[in-house]
């Protein structure tokens, strides 16, 4: 099928996947405040199964939703568009970024089970958020219009900071929506200053014409650097880059543990595929002005969050300044902007999103009724207890650690290259002096759940996982082992899919 | 024996089998149960041992490059390949892991009480990974078995260790990763440069000797390299996790980590410093350096192992000085001396982790290390005195013993490019009688004083199959060493011709360059700030213009 976009009727043909997302967010919002359901419980031992009750239907429902939507997806891979200036991309970029957003959002439907059910949360409007949030973010893949980005943006950071404070009993949760909803809006304001800015430079806010624009030189350069600069503030916001990170620890830590996974995750990765195609498509003939900037960006981000994790007792907490780090070195990426960083920025989304997603759902089992258990001290001997999910545990943070192996290793050495191909020696020379720090917190855990004996019975953990959440932790397991294993696929997938993005002279 | 090996095809799938039959194992061993995890690791390690014996009659002496190579395309895009090869080098390397894995598995029977399937299986994990290091012809496999090899010992330091066992552990792993990441890096470059010169992605070994680096690229190779390998040794003064490590792993993790581990470290010398940096290895200045760490990590651990209360950790320390043999051999860049680094390697190997095996026994018996509790054992024990004192002579380097031909080739090969440092080091070998015989004389000749050590029971059935192969094999290799030797030496003169001859096979190697660089910082390690970066940084601003 061929698009032609000044057809309006084709953009909907073109925005399927993120129109079925839509549609049946809403669709779990009215079935959850229309039929009857059954209240879930804080002991699991009280009520029924977690995976099919109290809520437990519209979970099922949501990822009804997301498989429809991946349909789509893929039907997308047979459409062909005309030009390439139109608001919405069909390109492989886009359709490689849906992917990971899906299942990203597949993965916290699965492991938000428990949780919802313990903590009794309004399943259908907590699953229809997620939707909605993963639509945004479709956007913000899609985009080629400042514009739409900008809509992407606001749809998805909407959404997640009504999720973020969407435990209403916990103080906690409440306070870090507060706070991600203040700062959030600050870092919009960055952002649309920015896309003004870059309007009032070149005329345009189509990626593509604005390319155009830099390239020739006609861009009033002034307004553009700053422009540019406000762009980065916002983008790096989003990415929780350092400095601009400082909401990240306390918004992780009082969100809800499955909204965490998928704003480390699914946030992350959107923000960076929509800042690698406005840097890459609309500024690429200005690197050099933007490159030093993303250089110390990118060093100080690996280098701050990585030792300001090291410090971290609660494993939420560390697992929030991991994800900071994992931002460091996708930065490195951006800086280098070449075809093979870009390919890795896009692999590495993939396994982060795997890993990131198992490691928190260990820790919602581990979690109790919700938010207990966070210590690194509940941990102890908890290997031994439960050999199975210990070992998925320990396969994740070798994985994020970046050990062989796993998938975390191939991207990891995919990022290496890209940095390589631009020639980044020290960066690449910080990023693995980093990952030297880091194996010392992501090991840590793996030493209390193996190498240390529980202190007293009372501390010894009952952890808690029905169905869904081993249905997402044998996904995941298996995911990481096999980009870990046999990479060579989703490497030459994602390669294919960044093909045709820039212009790839570097 | 050939025609029967020859008749199954042998050297089309050994090296395969080697590096996957331990996996298998672990499979193996962890359907079994609890009671039965260690029976079923000891015989499949045998198995696997007994397979690789073969290696010894199917290895063709005339070859000096990789044999029985196979390759198979693993990540095609990134041009790494799943390809196996073995020569002069690794082959005892190879057959040294087999053997002391089994030997180590069978060591471990009364010593591990806890997780047993969990420790066997991890034991079997480090076998295969050691082996893959050895045998990999992909420099991008063998960086990945290289890590591999991290995380089993972690967990086998960490969890079945000493009181201080996580410390230990930790303080290892920071150790290794610290120096093979910034190997990552190295490879990663000469990926790059490859990509560049030969025009397609490769991580082939034999790719990356072709593609004529400069002098300053060698430089900074060679030392992103040389720490990797340097920690893994341990080379003075990055060896201070060994102690640690050693003494707080329980036995048959000190015996893997004594007898196959700190080999993974010299072997990358002799496979990857020498050969791919030729002109930054050869370069006066980096051999004296390293001559001299080689030379100060002999004496100093000599000295530092001879105030040892704790018999562990004196063993432990004369693993540093064994391995500073080692290392002079191999830097002294002749023939001789880098057989002789390598006879030191196998007969460290075995003497070293017979003497942990033996102060396991000790400590089973007893349930404490410290020289100063024993005392006359040889009445009482005089069969494990007899093994202890063979082994302690083999380790000290008697004539007539392995440690001998290795100590003796490499000091008369640095003696024939270095006589004064050889001189220097061959103190070494008196300081090591210096801390060993006092040891043996205070734990087994000097009065049987306590009630405790009367009661010392003689060795078991179990423990004499564990300690006569390893006594035999230290005196086999003291008077015959040829067969050892003939198999080595084509590779081993593969390596000292390609040094001596340069990297000039691409474009021609600037010496000069390299001299510049050399004189503007020292090359000890450490980067230093002054001396010109590799590639001007950014670069891109360059190109951009």
């Amino acid at each position: 099928m061929e698009l032609d976009f000044s057809r309006q009727l084709h953009y909907w043909w073109a925005l399927l996947p993120e129109i079925v997302l839509c549609v049946w967010g809403m669709v779990v919002l009215v079935a959850g405040v229309s039929g009857k359901h059954a209240p879930g419980a804080a002991d699991p031992d009280e009520g029924g199964d977690p995976s099919f009750s109290g809520g437990a239907d519209l979970g099922w429902l949501a990822l009804v939703g997301v498989l429809g939507a991946a349909m789509a997806n893929g039907w997308l891979y047979g459409v062909h568009e005309v030009g390439n200036t139109s608001m919405i991309a069909i390109d492989g970029f886009r359709l490689f970024s849906n992917w990971i957003f899906l299942v990203a959002a597949a993965l916290t439907i699965l492991i938000s089970f428990s949780y919802v059910y313990r903590q009794r949360l309004q399943a259908g409007e907590f699953y229809g958020l997620i939707l909605l949030a993963s639509a945004g973010m479709m956007f913000m893949a899609g985009a080629r219009d400042l514009i739409v980005v900008f809509l992407g943006l606001e749809v998805m950071s909407i959404s997640v900071y009504a999720l973020t404070a969407f435990n209403r009993r916990d103080k906690k949760s409440a306070e870090a929506g507060l706070k991600y909803f203040l700062l959030g809006a600050f870092a919009t304001g960055f952002l649309l200053y920015g896309i003004a800015l870059v309007y009032g430079a070149t005329g345009s806010t189509n990626i593509a014409v604005i390319g155009e624009i830099v390239s020739g030189g006609t861009a009033s350069p002034r307004l553009l650097a700053v422009g540019i600069a406000l762009l980065t503030i916002g983008f790096g916001f989003k990415v929780s880059a350092v400095p601009f990170h400082m909401w990240t620890p306390d918004v992780y830590e009082g969100a809800p543990a499955p909204v965490t996974a998928f704003m480390s995750a699914s946030v992350k990765a959107a923000a960076f595929v929509a800042f690698l195609r406005v840097f890459v498509v609309a500024f690429d003939s200005v690197h050099e002005l933007w490159y030093p900037i993303l250089w110390w960006l990118a060093a100080l981000t690996m280098v701050a969050a990585n030792l300001m994790a090291l410090a971290q007792s609660n494993v939420k907490r560390m697992l929030a300044y991991s994800s900071i780090a994992h931002a460091g070195y996708l930065l490195v990426a951006v800086a280098a902007a070449n075809e093979n960083a870009a390919a890795g920025l896009l692999f590495y989304l993939f396994v982060y999103t795997l890993m990131n997603i198992g490691a928190f759902a260990v820790v919602i089992g581990v979690a109790q009724h919700g938010e207990e258990k966070l210590q690194i001290e509940d941990y102890s001997g908890f290997g031994w207890r439960h050999p199975l999910v210990g070992v998925a545990l320990t396969i994740f943070l070798l994985s994020l650690a970046g050990f062989p192996g796993t998938g975390g290793f191939m991207g990891k050495i995919y990022l290496l290259q890209g940095a390589a191909d631009s020639q980044l020696w020290y960066l690449m020379v910080i990023l693995v002096l980093t990952t030297v720090a880091s194996y010392w917190y992501y090991l840590r855990v793996a030493w209390y759940m193996w190498m240390r004996d529980s202190a007293s019975s009372e501390s010894e953990t009952a952890y808690f996982s029905p169905l869904p959440m081993q249905l997402a932790l044998i996904v995941t397991v298996a995911l990481i082992l096999y980009t870990g294993l046999f990479p060579g696929q989703a490497i030459d997938f994602a390669r294919a899919s960044v093909e045709g993005l820039g212009t790839w002279s570097r | 024996m050939t025609a029967f090996l020859d008749s199954v095809g042998y050297t089309g799938w050994v090296l395969h089998a080697l590096v996957w039959l331990p996996v298998l194992g672990l499979g193996l061993v962890l359907a079994s149960d609890e009671a039965r995890a260690k029976t079923v690791a000891f015989w499949w390690s045998l198995g696997v041992m007994v397979l690789s014996l073969g290696l010894w009659w199917a290895f063709d002496i005339s070859e000096p490059g990789f044999q029985m190579v196979s390759t198979t395309p693993w990540i095609e895009s990134w041009g790494v390949s799943y390809s196996l090869g073995i020569d002069g080098i690794s082959l005892f390397m190879v057959m040294l892991t087999t053997f002391s894995t089994s030997i180590a598995i069978l060591g471990s029977f009364n010593y591990i009480k806890k997780h047993e399937r969990a420790f066997y299986s991890l034991m079997l994990l480090l076998e295969a990974g050691v082996v893959g290091v050895f045998v990999a012809t992909d420099v991008f496999l063998f960086y990945v078995f290289f890590e591999l090899t991290l995380v089993p010992m972690y967990f086998i330091v960490g969890v079945w260790g000493g009181k201080r066992r996580i410390y230990a552990a930790i303080k290892f792993f920071l150790y290794t990763a610290f120096g093979s990441l910034l190997m990552l890096v190295g490879i990663l470059y000469l990926f790059w440069r490859a990509k560049n010169v030969l025009g397609v992605p490769t991580f082939a070994y034999e790719d990356f000797l072709i593609i004529g680096l400069t002098g300053t690229e060698q430089l900074w190779l060679f030392i992103a390299f040389a720490l990797a390998f340097s920690v893994k040794v341990p080379v003075f003064p990055l060896h201070t996790w060994l102690p640690d490590a050693h003494v707080e792993a329980p036995t048959p993790g000190s015996v893997i980590l004594a007898a196959v581990l700190l080999k993974m470290g010299t072997y990358g010398f002799i496979r990857f410093l020498l050969p791919l940096f030729p002109d930054a290895a050869a370069h006066p200045t980096v051999v004296s350096t390293m001559l001299v760490l080689g030379v100060i990590g002999i004496l100093y651990t000599a000295w530092v192992a001879a105030v040892q209360p704790d018999a562990k950790k004196l063993v432990a320390y004369t693993s540093v000085a064994h391995m500073g043999f080692v290392v002079l051999g191999i830097f002294a860049l002749t023939v001789n001396g880098l057989q002789g680094g390598l006879i030191v390697m196998i007969s460290h190997g075995i003497s070293t982790g017979a003497l942990f095996l033996l102060l396991g026994m000790m400590y089973e018996r007893r349930h404490t290390r410290e020289i100063s509790d024993f005392g006359g054992l040889a009445r009482v024990a005089p069969w494990l005195a007899t093994a202890f004192v063979i082994t302690a002579l083999a380790s000290i380097g008697l004539p007539g013993t392995s440690g001998f031909v290795g100590e003796f080739l490499a000091l008369l090969g640095t003696f024939e490019t270095h006589p004064i440092i050889a001189i220097v080091a061959t103190l070494g070998v008196i300081f090591a009688a210096y801390y060993m015989l006092p040891m043996v004389q205070k734990v087994f000749f000097n009065k049987l004083e306590t009630s405790e050590n009367r009661e010392v029971a003689d060795v078991t059935g179990r423990e004499i199959a564990i300690l006569a192969p390893l006594c035999a094999l230290m005196i086999w290799i003291g008077w015959n060493p040829t067969p050892l030797l003939e198999r080595m030496e084509p590779s081993v003169r593969a390596v000292i011709e390609r040094v001596e001859g340069g990297a000039g096979l691409g474009n021609a190697p600037d010496v000069a360059d390299l001299l510049s660089v050399l004189e503007a910082g020292s090359v000890d390690g450490t980067p230093r700030t002054e001396v010109e970066p590799l590639v001007d940084d950014p670069p891109l601003l360059e190109e951009a213009d």
